[in-house]
């Protein structure tokens, strides 16, 4: 083991065994809450800001990769690390928002039904400990190690509550499409190796696939990588895992899982195979466009909270990966600061997601955790009792709508600047098709601002649809720190996006052999000062004077003179909570225009009804149309090896016994 | 920097524009009057269009072919289809077979198309309009579209007029228009379809009581 | 950074919260000319105003303070927006601080907030009109963004200034995919200012509403600056009109002020001749029904990824 000449990765491995230890020690008392929630995740949360730390070191623009050979593993197998600037900036991402996570967890969990504490802290632990490893994995053998432990740590954090058998179904599912997603990459890594017979990374660096073979390797990790990212149609586990899972493992999940998969796929496109063909950018932008629009649609017309901030997640998975193809079309064309541009809008988006979307599933964790409610339907008003959670997930909501000034908006600026460079590309086809991804993406972009209108107007604003939700709670101090450090985030981001770009210069020089020019302080000019910029900082500035000047001068000029009153609705006297839009009811313009994407089975009633009822159920297409098909026929393919199995001995020793003479045959 | 076209390009690039801007609202009109009406004014663009390209490459059989154009499409063939509409009382057209906004769609995918197709043929041609070839093939395509999506007969009749007009304007901006007698025939034919047309009309409402194309669906073998 | 450009600057921002409820005045003119009965004075939008600010403020008892906060974050969006976008000169310090993608987002961020405070007070009237505006919202942005690509793509940049002074320059050319994009423009100015075929800023059935529903339950000084921020949202759609489709007359930072005086004037032409065909068009139109309402809005985003298509074929 090489110590002097790889600190930062020995820091790490520290902090990586630090979690483990903090993960056994749960086991001590697994069911003492106090011990895990007032120790041993707060402590969690200081190691992830070690990690964070130890990537934004890697970030450093001298800094050069460091390698690291661990003598764990198989004889002749053993475990490769390296710390490059693209590990660097996911260690960050996991760091920090993971610091995040823990904290809030650490005021979330309380003993009930299900796991123990204890046990959950390890999973927790473990799961993280996984993530980590797989950013920093050299070789194909530890990452698939380190992939699996990921995998298997999340299954059991997603079936917590394993008395719920819907539960045990989504963790089920979760687990089938991971192993499925499990075995593609292995079959890409296996054709990456070229012939070498050696699986390190350096080894798949080094020569030069031909074209096809090239092409197979990219398919298999775009399917495995996709498959764990959520891209369409391997997203179906999304939608059911996150609402199984408690909120703080939704969090993780979301936030940093999903993003090992962005990493996986930048790793195999942009550094183990080094140039790439310009239709696997079309055809990754063209599937990331496709479930960016999927997911939020999908999201649009969800009735429980945290299965439409799963859609939204697969949303903004599918805007990443739309980066990442025009960064590979770019790269192709040899546009290379333009490939630059399209890439640090991807890495800035998938930062920013784990910020925002990690902060939202959290707070919804607060409200799950306050009233029990998951059902839009039975949510509302909770501004007035949780002001905390309010105004934390506003700066969520906000971010995740892509509004300016917050840290959303810039990702989003970024991704359509690339797209107006596209026009430069030779290929005349593309060339016109490219302006209608760019349509695609503003309609996603301004979908998704109507979703999460829809998502906090119906939670927090309003009335309480139900009498029980006066008696809600506020989150704990735990809780809100979590909440205040991703939130405070989202707005640094968003004030100054220049950090997150100079983060990115490192990563991209490496990539596509070119970065985006650096703006001043405070402006953003990402391709020539006078061409685009933005300033998020002289934004906020602006926003919050003008605010504080009219404020100021209303109330010197006029007076504040305020009276309560009754609402008004047009003199309406008897309004009830019920009055107000359901969440239902705010998805019916998404439903009525893009209905024919659905599968909707609508029970209507009929004036002659004496206990009126409306039921409606919203379903997945290509649930039905891919998934059911392909399991009638693997049951049918099971159905017919199960003849095999005669159930009398008889048959089995007969087996054995022609088995042994044809070896006998064949070897004499 | 390409050197900006000149002055009588950039206008036949516009009367281009204007030419796929109508063909995209007749395929989103519902009424029968505005189609007449935008048609007629696709006929005067033509006419303002072919005038322009006559003046501007001295082409004296262009005069006489827009002439043509402007006594056939846009006084003729409208004010007949306006009188036969009135008769035939079928003011307004049902709800096409697929909705607008998906004919829409699916209009844009044939620009994209169309575009894409003309620009090596374009390269070839020597005429100052070479660019708005594209334009005319997406008209024709565009017209083929409201052909196939609409119900009622009338206004599959101006679907077919508006290809017309289409081909028309390919030919002068391929080739500098046809020969003399290829186009009066041509106009002899459009003529004469619309009346026998027009009585076709006449005997599809008698048979069926009204001009709906889907009752033309019951003559199959069963 | 000098303290001219700074003033002049603030001064732009103050004269075009002058100019807007003025420009709305003059719009209520020109629709009651067109209907054969006499015309509100053209100050009654500042009467208004300053009658609205003296009054008591009228809160729901459960309004909660985003409620309270809305008008003044609306305001202080559109008058960054209007501090933005090219009034009477082009390159002052302010407009380089978002290019037009940013603006799109700060109409965004405006209409987020109106919509949530729609729903604050839980009303139907409310949520109605949040769910509405936030349905004709979503089809808009991506219209109003892809009118503005347009424009990048003649211009090569997406910072209005340079826009500006790309379309103004001397050498006239007919762009048709311009013509395009100003089809779609028009029609998505109606859309979000909440004009007839769209909807009817002087009705107040239900069936009806969309901008007026989610005023319902402001009074007083909060409906002041809401009624404020729409006037500067309509005067900074039809500033940004003139600066892509119209731009000539605009000064530059440094010019004198013979040419800011040359701009003022043709500022104020420009408006009247756009309030007028505003008011026409209204008279003309019938208001759409509500799911009309996205067809419009699609006819408009298809006209403008139209008008990116004949750009790149037609290289103009």
């Amino acid at each position: 083991m090489e110590m002097v000449a790889a600190p930062s990765l020995t820091v790490l491995l520290a902090l990586v065994a630090g979690w483990m230890t903090l993960g056994l020690a749960g086991l001590i008392r697994p069911h003492h809450v106090g011990l895990v929630g007032r120790a041993l995740f707060p402590l969690g949360a200081l190691i992830g800001l070690g990690v964070a730390l130890v990537g934004l070191a890697a970030l450093r623009p001298d800094r050069l990769a460091e390698q690291l050979v661990l003598p764990l593993g198989l004889p002749d197998l053993p475990f490769h690390l390296r710390l490059d600037a693209l590990s660097g900036f996911f260690l960050l991402l996991q760091g920090a928002v993971g610091a995040g996570i823990s904290i809030f967890a650490a005021g979330y969990f309380r003993a009930g039904e299900g796991t123990a504490p204890g046990l959950l802290c390890l999973q927790y632990h473990v799961f993280l400990a996984s993530m980590v490893l797989v950013v920093v994995a050299d070789d194909a053998y530890f990452f698939m190690v380190a992939w699996e432990t990921m995998a298997l740590s999340s299954y059991f954090l997603v079936t917590t509550q394993h008395r719920i058998p819907e539960i045990r179904r989504a963790g089920f599912l979760y687990l089938l499409i991971a192993h499925v997603g499990a075995i593609s990459i292995l079959l890409s890594f296996g054709v990456l190796q070229g012939g070498s017979w050696k699986f390190t990374f350096d080894a798949m660096r080094g020569p030069t696939l031909s074209p096809a073979w090239a092409t197979v390797a990219f398919l298999l990790a775009l399917v495995g990588f996709g498959a764990k990212a959520g891209l369409v149609p391997l997203h179906v586990w999304l939608p059911e895992a996150h609402p199984a899972a408690p909120s703080p493992v939704s969090a993780l999940m979301s936030g940093l899982m999903l993003k090992t998969a962005v990493y996986g796929v930048l790793r195999v496109s942009f550094d183990l195979l080094h140039s790439g063909l310009w239709w696997w950018g079309a055809l990754v932008l063209a599937i990331g466009l496709f479930t960016g629009l999927f997911g939020v649609v999908f999201a649009a017309v969800q009735t429980d909270m945290k299965r439409l901030l799963a859609y939204s997640s697969i949303e903004n998975v599918g805007l990443i990966f739309s980066g990442i193809g025009l960064a590979i079309l770019f790269r192709a064309f040899d546009l290379r600061l333009f490939a630059a541009l399209a890439l640090s809008a991807a890495l800035i988006h998938t930062l920013n997601h784990a910020f925002f979307k990690s902060l939202l599933f959290l707070a919804t964790g607060s409200v799950l955790h306050a009233t029990g409610e998951r059902n839009l339907g039975k949510l509302g008003g909770l501004i007035r009792r949780m002001p905390w959670v309010a105004v934390l997930a506003l700066v969520g909501t906000l971010a995740i709508a892509g509004l300016p000034p917050l840290n959303g908006f810039v990702s989003e600026w970024l991704l359509l600047q690339a797209f107006l460079s596209t026009p430069r590309i030779p290929q005349p086809f593309v060339n016109m098709l490219i302006p209608l991804g760019a349509a695609a993406l503003a309609l996603t972009a301004a979908l998704s601002a109507y979703v999460m209108v829809k998502f906090y107007g119906v939670i927090f604003l309003g009335q309480p649809r139900e009498p029980a939700l006066m008696k809600a709670h506020d989150a704990g101090r735990l809780q809100r720190l979590g909440l205040v450090w991703l939130a405070a985030g989202c707005v640094v981001l968003g004030a100054f996006p220049q950090l997150a770009l100079t983060a990115t210069a490192g990563i991209t020089r490496a990539a596509v052999g070119d970065a985006v020019r650096m703006g001043s302080w405070a402006f953003v000019a990402p391709l020539a000062p006078g061409q685009a910029s933005y300033s998020g900082v002289l934004l906020w500035v602006g926003i919050l004077g003008v605010v504080a000047v009219t404020f100021v001068l209303v109330r010197r000029l006029y007076h504040g003179r305020v009276r309560r009153t009754a609402p008004w609705d047009c003199g309406d006297p008897w309004q009830t909570p019920r009055m107000q839009d359901t969440a239902e009811g705010f998805g019916q313009p998404i439903r009525h225009i893009f209905g024919s994407a659905f599968r909707i089975d609508r029970e209507l009633p009929s004036p002659w009804d004496s206990a009126p009822r409306y039921r409606v159920q919203i379903e997945d297409r290509i649930w039905r149309a891919l998934y059911l098909p392909l399991g009638r026929g693997v049951q049918r393919l099971a159905d017919a090896v199960a003849v095999i199995q005669g159930g009398r001995l008889a048959i089995y020793l007969l087996y054995a016994f022609l088995t042994l003479i044809a070896l006998l045959v064949f070897v004499l | 920097m390409v050197p900006p076209p000149s002055f009588t390009a950039q206008l036949l690039n516009l009367f281009a524009a204007g030419l796929l801007l109508i063909s995209f609202a007749m395929l989103s009109q519902r009424r029968t009057r505005s189609l007449i009406l935008l048609f007629g004014l696709q006929g005067a663009i033509l006419v303002a269009s072919t005038t322009l390209v006559a003046y501007s490459a001295g082409l004296r059989h262009l005069y006489f072919s827009a002439g043509l154009t402007l006594v056939l499409k846009v006084c003729l063939l409208p004010w007949i289809l306006l009188r036969l509409v009135d008769r035939l009382e079928a003011q307004w057209d049902s709800e096409p077979l697929i909705n607008i906004p998906t004919t829409m769609l699916i209009g844009v995918g044939l620009v994209i198309f169309a575009f894409g197709l003309a620009q090596p043929i374009s390269a070839l041609a020597t005429t100052i309009t070479r660019n708005t070839l594209g334009i005319a093939l997406a008209i024709i395509l565009l017209a083929f579209v409201m052909m196939i999506t609409r119900r009622k007969a009338v206004t599959q009749v101006m679907g077919f007029l508006a290809m017309e007009n289409g081909l028309f304007f390919a030919a002068t901006s391929a080739t500098y228009g046809m020969p003399m007698v290829v186009e009066l025939g041509i106009a002899l034919d459009v003529l004469v379809g619309v009346f026998i047309l027009g009585i076709f009309f006449f005997q599809i409402r008698e048979q069926f009581e009204s001009l709906d194309l889907q009752h033309l669906e019951n003559l199959k073998e069963e | 950074m000098t303290a001219a450009p700074l003033v002049r600057q603030a001064a732009e921002v103050v004269l075009a919260m002058s100019l807007a409820p003025l420009f709305i005045g003059w719009i209520a003119q020109c629709r009651a000319w067109l209907q054969n009965r006499s015309a509100p004075p053209l100050l009654q939008p500042w009467r208004t105003l300053r009658k609205l600010f003296w009054k008591d403020a009228t809160l729901a008892e459960h309004a909660s303070p985003l409620f309270r906060l809305t008008p003044y974050v609306l305001f202080g969006t559109m008058v960054l927006a209007a501090a933005i976008i090219p009034t009477v000169a082009t390159n002052l310090p302010f407009a380089w601080v978002a290019d037009a993608i940013a603006l799109v987002g700060l109409f965004a961020t405006a209409r987020v907030f109106i919509s949530l405070a729609a729903m604050d007070i839980g009303t139907a009237f409310g949520t109605l009109g949040a769910r509405r505006e936030m349905m004709v919202g979503f089809l808009a942005e991506p219209a109003l963004l892809m009118v503005f690509f347009n424009a990048f793509l003649i211009s090569g940049s997406t910072a209005l200034p340079s826009v500006v002074e790309r379309l103004a320059a001397p050498p006239f050319i007919i762009y048709p995919s311009l013509a395009f994009a100003g089809v779609a423009f028009v029609m998505v100015l109606l859309a979000e200012n909440a004009r007839l075929p769209i909807d009817n800023p002087a009705t107040h059935l239900e069936l009806t509403m969309i901008h007026e529903a989610m005023v319902l339950e402001y009074s007083a000084r909060h409906l002041a600056l809401v009624e404020w921020a729409s006037a500067l949202k309509l005067f900074n759609y039809a500033c940004l009109g003139f600066a892509l489709f119209v731009p000539w007359g605009l000064a530059s930072r440094d010019s004198g002020p013979g040419a800011v005086l040359v701009a003022v004037v043709a500022l104020l032409l420009k408006l009247g001749a756009a309030g007028a065909v505003l008011a026409l068009v209204e008279t003309v139109s019938a208001k759409l029904r509500i799911f009309r309402a996205p067809e419009f809005l699609a006819m408009a985003f298809l006209l403008a990824v139209l008008g990116l298509l004949v750009h790149l074929l037609l290289g103009a």
